[in-house]
């Protein structure tokens, strides 16, 4: 299960360049890790809701995926990876695969096509327990439509639909904890994670994480947050300082939880104020300005109630 | 080489794949995205240590790796976004303006 | 051969279900098609099936996870009425115009609002333009046998289309009557076995399904979608000739009942049309020419056949147990006019009748064909646009 990248290089890429999301946007790089832990003779079939990611990797007559893959609409991915899924069972039932045939089931959704409109679709092939994996990318807002605010929208970030005015600034209403609901369906595996700059391993937690969720059987669900720069406001470059400041203030931290329980899977010897993560993006410009100080002790005081109790039910200590 | 060879603008109805399907897998890489680019990134072999580190960052599979090494990157579909420079702890990718 | 039966419309469309044993089905209760997932549960967990049978949350995700199982390479079905249907419509044209040949039995119930669970016709109206080949039947024979041929319909390389078996809910959905049941094996041998070009599970080949189609092609998969449908009634015809010859039961694009030398004629759909052969008997018994056409295939709509069939008539009512609320006439009224239009001179009214399950009784029919027969008469019209049985 280790992680080696110089062996992980050797496999197929499953994920082709070509496709159209922005330069440097997070999310085809989530897409190319948890792939990546597919085992290489592993057939795989893949699903996305509409969104940034499926429209840009799939426009007519042009696929990047090397997998089988289909999208059909934006709130169903749940949905429709549950039939393919059922499909391939009865398929072997009948014999009309070969036995020794594996193939793996994941469905990849934006935040909004998760979160929001495909929640219920998500919930239901979560609770039938299709052997399906459900990677949502999180990159916090609505991105394909233009920045629209979501229910993983962070407070106070200033999106389309959640304009920082001069009244109200900026989204209202704390983020939706849907790792948390997830594992409220008693799911075999359920995690959080990101791809991470070096000096919290790369791509080490994304990986395995990814390896677990494929290779457990039942329905597995990954929260991964997937940076936009576009919609973040900030340079590309730095796509994994994004991330890493994430989980350095613990505004995204990484745990997963295996049959009911809970690990961190890493806890900062020293957490960082939230000001590291909010300044480093444009969507919080406002929040800085004179007079504002409170949104960041509102956000800060969110940030430390929600990892309390993520320290409180650690455990493995 | 050309993933889909036929002629893109004069397909009849009649030819087109039905429902959209598309039996090329990866046909996407006939897309040239590196014309997107404003910086292009200039990997120095030399001082390359092939930790690879380089590779998994890379949004567009633009990290050419070949038997496990890095070799070079894909400028079809490299965009230039700076994050394989940004990452590589030794230094040996650039990034310059496109010239 | 086959075997007599008694059995309800949604009995005998699980039974056909289990003949077909298709490899999924997706499903979600709503009155009145809520019994055949519930047989066929029974049928699944009584090991007569290999089916996956997959009870979804919601008939958005019976539609969706229909197409994920089907462009996966699996043979599928679903059942739904009313707002179930409207639940699955943005699905509907998704399954349609991906060329999944899904099979859905649409038991007809009123669409809300206000919510009403009795039989008329305006959910699978309001999918007329999906892109599903709609088969409508009278009887339960009819529901069960249409179900057998829509498969075959469906899958028919020159369609690829989904297909609409619907029948009127309780009318036919919850009566029980005798119907003709073919053998399991024939069953199996008339359906064959789903064999689709290119799938996702296929391990010889990797497809991607849904683009993103831009305006260069979007045009284009149209245009060819339209074709399909254009073939489909060709290959009804075919596929009814062959079940005909394996059951000696003969299905078209409409039945014509008394059509022969007849002046005035009703055009309707579905289980009233017993109801109204009993009054078209009854008429002829006096002399009186009157005729009925219930139309089978409803899409692809038979515009040709129909013109052939009421060219010459003196006066047509089309009975529409659906409004499409254009001020002007229901959905069937104006799909026949359109086809008349240029081709035959026919006077036509219509009808909008038993909305939200109002009982259709043959005096309510009498009132039709007398004022056809005064149409024929005098030659005008006095309204095109009528309610049929409504409380002044
Ligand atoms: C039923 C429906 N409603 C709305 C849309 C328009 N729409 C397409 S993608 C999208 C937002 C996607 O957001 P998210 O899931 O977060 O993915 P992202 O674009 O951020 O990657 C919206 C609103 C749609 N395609 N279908
Ligand atoms: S808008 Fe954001 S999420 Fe969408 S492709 Fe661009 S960077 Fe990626
Ligand atoms: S990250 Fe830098 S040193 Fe490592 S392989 Fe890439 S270019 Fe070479
Ligand atoms: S600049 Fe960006 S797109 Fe180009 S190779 Fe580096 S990481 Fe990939
Ligand atoms: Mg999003």
């Amino acid at each position: 299960m280790a992680f080696k990248l110089k062996e992980e290089a050797l496999k197929p890429e499953r994920l082709t360049g070509g496709h159209r999301m922005c330069a440097g946007c997070g999310a085809p790089v989530v897409v190319r890790a948890v792939l990546r832990a597919l085992k290489a003779e592993d057939q795989a079939v893949i699903c996305s809701a509409t969104g940034c990611l499926e429209v840009s990797t799939f426009m007519y007559p042009y696929t990047a995926w090397n997998d089988s893959f289909i999208h059909s609409a934006f709130e169903n991915a749940g949905a429709t990876i549950s039939g393919a899924e059922a499909a391939y069972k009865a398929m072997k039932k009948k014999g009309k695969l070969p036995a020794d045939q594996t193939i793996k089931f994941i469905a990849f959704g934006g935040d909004g096509g998760t979160y929001d409109i495909g929640l219920q679709s998500l919930s239901g092939a979560m609770e039938r327990g299709h052997d399906m994996v459900y990677v949502c990318y999180d990159n916090g807002a609505y991105m394909n439509t233009g920045i629209q605010r979501s229910s993983a929208t962070p407070r106070f970030a200033d999106t389309t639909t959640s304009p920082a005015g001069s009244s109200v600034p900026g989204k209202q209403q704390q983020r939706k904890d849907l790792t948390a609901i997830m594992a409220a369906h008693h799911l075999p595996y359920v995690a959080q994670t990101a791809p991470l700059g070096s000096k919290h391993g790369g791509f080490k937690d994304l990986h395995e994480k990814a390896e677990k969720a494929i290779y457990t059987e039942g329905a597995c669900f990954l929260n991964v947050l997937a940076p936009c720069p576009r919609g973040w406001r900030y340079d590309t470059p730095k796509l994994l300082e994004m991330t890493d400041i994430a989980v350095d203030t613990c505004v995204w931290p990484l745990y997963e939880i295996v049959d009911g329980k809970l690990t961190l899977s890493y806890i900062p010897k020293e957490k960082k104020p939230v000001e590291e993560y909010l300044k480093a993006q444009g969507r919080f410009r406002h929040v800085f300005k004179k007079g504002n100080e409170w949104m960041i002790e509102e956000i800060q005081k969110e940030v430390d109630r929600t990892w309390e109790d993520l320290l409180n039910r650690n455990e493995t200590k | 080489m050309k993933k889909i060879n036929w002629d893109l603008n004069n397909i009849s109805w009649k030819d087109i794949t039905p429902g959209g399907i598309v039996e090329v897998p990866g046909s996407a890489s006939d897309t040239i995205t590196g014309e997107w680019r404003s910086d292009k990134p200039i990997w120095d072999k030399d001082k390359c240590k092939q930790c690879l580190i380089c590779f998994p960052v890379c949004p567009d599979s633009s990290i050419n790796v070949s038997e496990g090494k890095m070799v070079g990157i894909d400028y079809d579909h490299c965009k230039g976004c700076g994050i394989c420079a940004n990452q590589c702890p030794f230094g040996a990718i650039e990034m310059v303006r496109e010239g | 051969m086959g075997k007599r039966d008694r059995l309800s419309g949604n009995e005998a469309v699980a039974v056909a279900m289990r003949q077909i044993n298709p490899d999924v089905v997706a499903a979600f209760p709503i009155t009145p098609s809520t019994e055949v997932p519930q047989y066929f549960a029974a049928f699944a967990n009584d090991g007569l099936v290999d089916t996956e049978f997959v009870p979804v949350e919601s008939e958005h995700s019976a539609m969706s996870a229909c197409i994920g199982a089907e462009a996966a390479g699996a043979r599928t079905m679903t059942a739904t009425s009313a707002n179930g249907l409207a639940y699955m419509w943005e699905m509907l044209y998704i399954a349609a115009s991906s060329r999944l040949p899904i099979v859905l039995a649409a038991v007809n119930r009123a669409l809300s609002g206000p919510i009403n669970i009795h039989n008329d016709h305006s959910d699978t109206m309001g999918a007329r333009d999906s892109g599903w080949v709609q088969l409508y039947g009278e009887t339960n024979q009819e529901a069960y046998d249409n179900f057998i041929m829509a498969v075959k319909i469906a899958e028919h390389p020159d369609v690829c289309l989904p297909v609409m078996d619907c029948y009127d809910g309780f009318i036919t959905s919850h009566s029980v009557e005798v119907i003709e049941l073919l053998d399991d094996q024939d069953v199996k041998n008339f359906v064959g076995e789903y064999k689709p070009k290119a799938y996702l599970n296929n391990p010889n080949g990797k497809v991607s399904m849904g683009p993103l189609d831009m305006p260069a092609y979007y045009f284009e998969h149209k245009r060819q979608q339209a074709e399909a449908m254009k073939n489909a009634k060709r290959v009804i015809l075919e596929v009814s000739e062959e079940f005909y010859k394996l059951t000696g039961r003969k299905y078209g694009l409409f039945e014509e009942y008394k059509m022969e030398d007849a002046e005035v004629a009703i055009v309707l759909l579905n289980s009233t049309a017993g109801t109204a052969k009993a009054v078209v008997d009854e008429l002829r018994s006096k002399g009186v020419k009157a005729g009925l056409i219930k139309i089978r295939v409803f899409r692809p709509f038979p515009v040709d056949e129909i013109v052939a069939a009421l060219k010459g008539l003196k006066a047509v009512a089309v009975m529409d147990k659906a409004d499409g609320f254009n001020g002007a006439g229901g959905p069937l009224f104006t799909d026949i006019t359109s086809a008349l239009y240029g081709k035959a001179d026919v006077k036509v009214i219509n009808y909008i009748y038993g909305l939200g399950g109002r009982d259709v009784r043959t005096d309510d029919i009498e009132v039709v064909y007398d004022e056809l027969l005064k149409i024929a008469e005098t030659g005008s019209v006095k309204s095109v646009y009528n309610y049929l049985g409504i409380k002044e």
